[in-house]
């Protein structure tokens, strides 16, 4: 199914990290793409070579280092970049954006915003007008109102070589949705639609903290048992933390939820299963930080999750062991120790 | 009373030089015109829009509820043809089965019921009765207010007491005057009392602002005397019988062609009265869509951004005491606690106890103060004073780039409605940050949770079901508990999240005692009562939560 496309107006995608890029290429077998980047030698390498992180560009990608020139031309925009430089990025853009504009983010990721630039570390408990989805940073930062988020299995490698994949497209708008499946359904990506935006952007954040997990207990060179054993808890685990931050739980049982959970808790590929897995190898957390290319979200993601759930009396015992682990040097072998102790009863207590 | 030095009240000169301009005056010159098109409009609609039936269907549901209607619940007002016109309609749809043309047939008899819908809910105003009714209320008003406060039946003569000494006007009035001179204002206030409509009538008046239009209950006009007054003021009529979605869009559509017209108007968005004390925390959609529909609709007529914008003002109407306090709890307790039947009691079923509940207030009435807030464009952004929106950042916004998609104005209804959701939860943040916190409002607060926590294993109902003996406070200890709530009010004051009326401040005994002698004042059963021994005991602790319930939604619970 090749739908048409509702203006002539090129595309925006913002970031040129992996998942920036094979967007960009989905969206660009169906409309002309402007791809921003801060770095202006990457601008200048893609546009010359048309090949970055070692796959080719599209030719209807055009790169830019001009985020004003990006946001004039064009209506709709996928803000794909790590969180912790997403606010920053939407500073910059905000002054070019109109309350027309379609925002459609792809991070995985939370913004702490503490009053007097407060370090987490300083702080004991913490609110839910400190803690930002990216939406409700776009919100914050801008007048953009028509916002969604992209959430699903979709591993950068595997799309970029036309493997099946999926993606949610959630937004209080059908405006928004109806966009988003338009311009990046094709005969290998399917495109669901979903309402609830807050709780799928929190299914993409929450699932990288089991991700890190996984990739520790197959550090471990534990088998299957244990991992079917993570990935329920953890699903458990995601739903409580969910509801607590404004989620619904159907918004984790589906692609974005489950979906996500289960693949990237078996991908070796995935950052964060990668960080959990050189964890459990013995490397410590700041020699991993410096030695990969790309941002893993779960690190950070674990830190407020933990104070967030303690803040709320949230039981979340894998966060909490993840916590001590990645912080305060707890070995992994006695991490999963501990979770095999903890008194749990209940199998599903949040239907 | 101690809010009585807070400031005299300032004289405002009317905005509008002439009643002639006044965009209600200029509605009601065309009324026909204008019934005409909300019945074209509404028609429309209603043949877009089938919902999963066909209109044959929706016209039988809708007779059959109206023939129900006319059986068991008749009122003085119905016009006197009701039962003959629907019994036509009966008539005429039966011949149609199996005609050729029944389609065509179907659609006039829908265009008949919803012209007469929007005949019967368009408004009538006049202007040499608007004049009349208003000097009318502010003679009687006067009047009653000296005999009252100076004393004695002579005092009626007196001049020394005004309605403005009694309502205080407080927040964006000046505002407020010059956004209704640049475009649409819509005012949506709290709603605690039957008093309020009245009460708005006269500080739109006060302000110097034409009348506004606003949808009052059907029932009101079953009573004569208000029936007058207020198809004089600018009422326009909704029946809460009538619930079939033809009559819903017509009255929407009266709604949004008035606003489209530039008439000003009113909403209470909550619906109703709020039964529970507390500060309305969901809002009903329906008419502020309508605004949000004729904003849009505006701006496709008026491509040159030459169009008249929407203003919405959000408005909290301060009390000390509700008269009807007393039975708007027990109706929220009963249905609440999931009683199955109980009859909603009105206080105001005849002229008779309309009017002796207007000399109950003005006899007996404390201070009320009446907080004008910042008026917003659609989306909620903050208007300036020349009626620019303005983003939290201080830049302008065009309203007019809400409603484009591809470059255009177009037509999107969940949008609009995902908007409408939005524009509903600023304007409860807006009412919960411009509500003044009187000090009878923080002694119920703090007493009423002094007791549920003596009582906390018991959940409410059975804590209210407690004997008002059993429950008494030293006086020291309420004391110390309510410096410190007072404390997280002036802290919440500071970062802007409610406001405060002067006399909270200063010494605490003071004005522990203000709040104590204003609370519920002139219920029979007093909710606070201070004993010569300093205790502190109740006489009623569902009006007593009632009273409490106006500080709920600042999470202060969490004090105790």
């Amino acid at each position: 199914m090749i739908s048409k496309k509702n203006s002539n107006r090129p595309v925006g995608v913002i970031g040129a990290g992996s998942f920036g890029t094979a967007i960009a290429n989905i969206l660009a077998e169906k409309t002309e793409v402007l791809l921003f980047s801060r770095d202006p030698g990457m601008v200048k390498s893609i546009a010359e070579t048309r090949v970055h992180r070692d796959k080719s560009i599209h030719k209807n990608i055009t790169p830019t280092g001009d985020i004003s020139y990006l946001a004039n031309l064009c209506d709709v925009i996928f803000p794909i970049v790590p969180s912790s430089a997403f606010r920053s990025v939407l500073q910059q853009l905000s002054p070019y954006l109109y309350p027309y504009h379609i925002l459609i983010h792809g991070t995985k990721g939370l913004d702490i915003l503490l009053p007097g630039n407060k370090g987490l570390n300083t702080i004991t408990s913490i609110d839910r007008e400190n803690v930002m989805t990216m939406s409700e940073v776009i919100m914050d930062e801008s007048v953009v109102v028509r916002i969604g988020c992209l959430a699903g299995p979709n591993i950068a490698k595997e799309m970029s070589a036309n493997q099946p994949a999926a993606t949610v497209v959630a937004s209080h708008y059908d405006e928004v949705i109806t966009q988003g499946i338009n311009l990046l359904r094709n005969d290998y990506f399917q495109v669901y639609g979903n309402k609830d935006l807050i709780g799928i952007e929190l299914a993409g954040v929450l699932k990288n903290i089991i991700a890190i997990a996984s990739g520790a207990l197959s550090g471990l060179g534990l088998g299957e048992n244990a991992k079917g054993l993570l990935i329920s808890r953890g699903m458990v685990e995601m739903i409580h933390l969910g509801k607590a931050m404004g989620g619904n739980v159907p918004a984790f049982l589906g692609v974005a939820g489950i979906g996500d959970l289960v693949t990237t808790s078996n991908s070796t590929m995935s950052r964060n299963f990668t960080v959990g897995y050189r964890l459990a190898k013995g490397d410590s957390l700041n020699t991993i930080l410096e030695t990969m290319e790309e941002v893993a979200e779960g690190v950070n993601t674990v830190q407020i999750a933990k104070l967030y759930a303690n803040s709320h009396k949230v039981t979340v015992p894998i966060t909490e062991v993840l916590y001590r682990i990645l912080f305060e040097d707890l070995k992994v072998e006695e991490g999963l120790q501990m979770l095999m102790k903890f008194p749990y009863n209940v199998d599903i207590d949040f239907l | 009373m101690k809010s009585n030095q807070e400031g005299k009240q300032k004289i405002y000169k009317p905005i509008l030089a002439g009643t002639q301009e006044w965009p209600v005056v200029r509605l009601s010159n065309n009324r026909k015109q204008l019934i005409e098109q909300i019945s074209e409009e509404a028609f429309q609609k209603l043949i877009k829009v089938q919902r999963g039936h066909s209109l044959r269907e929706e016209l039988e549901t809708t007779l059959y509820l109206e023939k129900l209607r006319i059986k068991k619940n008749p009122w003085a007002v119905d016009p006197e043809d009701d039962y003959s016109f629907w019994n036509k309609i009966k008539h005429e749809l039966v011949d149609l089965v199996g005609s050729k043309d029944a389609s065509s047939k179907e659609e006039e008899i829908l265009k008949r019921i919803i012209s007469r819908y929007a005949n019967e809910i368009a408004g009538n105003f006049k202007k040499s009765r608007y004049k009349l009714a208003r000097e009318i209320i502010k003679f009687g008003f006067k009047r009653l207010l000296n005999a009252t406060r100076i004393g004695g039946f002579k005092a009626i003569f007196k001049n020394q007491y005004t309605l403005n000494d009694k309502i205080q006007i407080k927040g964006k009035a000046k505002q407020l005057r010059k956004l209704a001179k640049l475009g649409t204002v819509v005012m949506v206030p709290t709603h605690f009392s039957n008093l309020d409509s009245i009460l708005i009538g006269w500080i739109i008046h006060v302000l110097g602002l034409p009348a506004f239009i606003y949808g009052a209950g059907l029932n009101l006009f079953n009573i004569r005397i208000l029936a007058y007054f207020m198809e004089s003021l600018g009422a326009y009529k909704v029946d809460r019988r009538k619930k079939n979605p033809i009559y819903l869009e017509t009255l929407k559509t009266y709604s949004k062609v008035a606003i489209e017209e530039g008439a000003h108007s009113l909403f209470f968005p909550g619906g109703t009265r709020s039964r529970s004390g507390k500060i309305e925390n969901s809002l009903k959609l329906g008419l502020l869509g309508t605004a949000m529909e004729a904003q849009r609709s505006i701006f496709t007529r008026h491509p040159n951004n030459d169009g008249r914008k929407i203003f919405v003002v959000p408005v909290t109407i301060n009390y000390n005491f509700v008269l009807e306090a007393p039975n708007l709890i027990k109706n929220y307790l009963s249905r609440k606690g999931q009683e199955r039947y109980y009859v909603e009691n009105d206080e105001y079923s005849t002229s008779y106890k309309m009017v002796k509940f207007l000399v109950k207030f003005f006899t007996k009435g404390s201070n009320i103060s009446v907080s004008i807030g910042h008026g917003m464009d659609l989306l909620g952004n903050y208007v300036d004073g020349d009626g620019n929106s303005i983003d939290t950042k201080g830049r302008i916004i065009n309203t007019r780039h809400y409603f484009v998609s591809n470059g255009e104005i177009a037509v999107d209804e969940q949008r609009d409605q995902e908007y409408t959701r939005k524009l509903s939860e600023i304007i409860v943040r807006e009412f919960h940050r411009i509500n003044r916190v009187f000090a009878s409002h923080l002694v119920a607060f703090t007493a009423f949770n002094l007791w549920k926590r003596q009582y906390y294993k018991l959940d409410l109902y059975d804590f209210l079901r407690l004997p008002e003996e059993e429950l008494v406070i030293d006086y020291a200890d309420f004391r110390e508990t309510f410096i410190e709530i007072r404390e997280c009010i002036f802290k919440l004051k500071k970062a802007n999240k409610v406001e405060v009326a002067g006399h909270l401040k200063g010494n605490p005994d003071e004005v522990i005692l203000t709040g104590i002698t204003n609370v519920g004042m002139y219920h029979s059963k007093r909710p606070l009562l201070l004993s010569k021994e300093g205790k502190i005991t109740t006489q009623d602790l569902n009006t007593l939560y009632y009273y409490h319930n106006r500080m709920d939604g600042y999470d202060l619970e969490k004090e105790f």
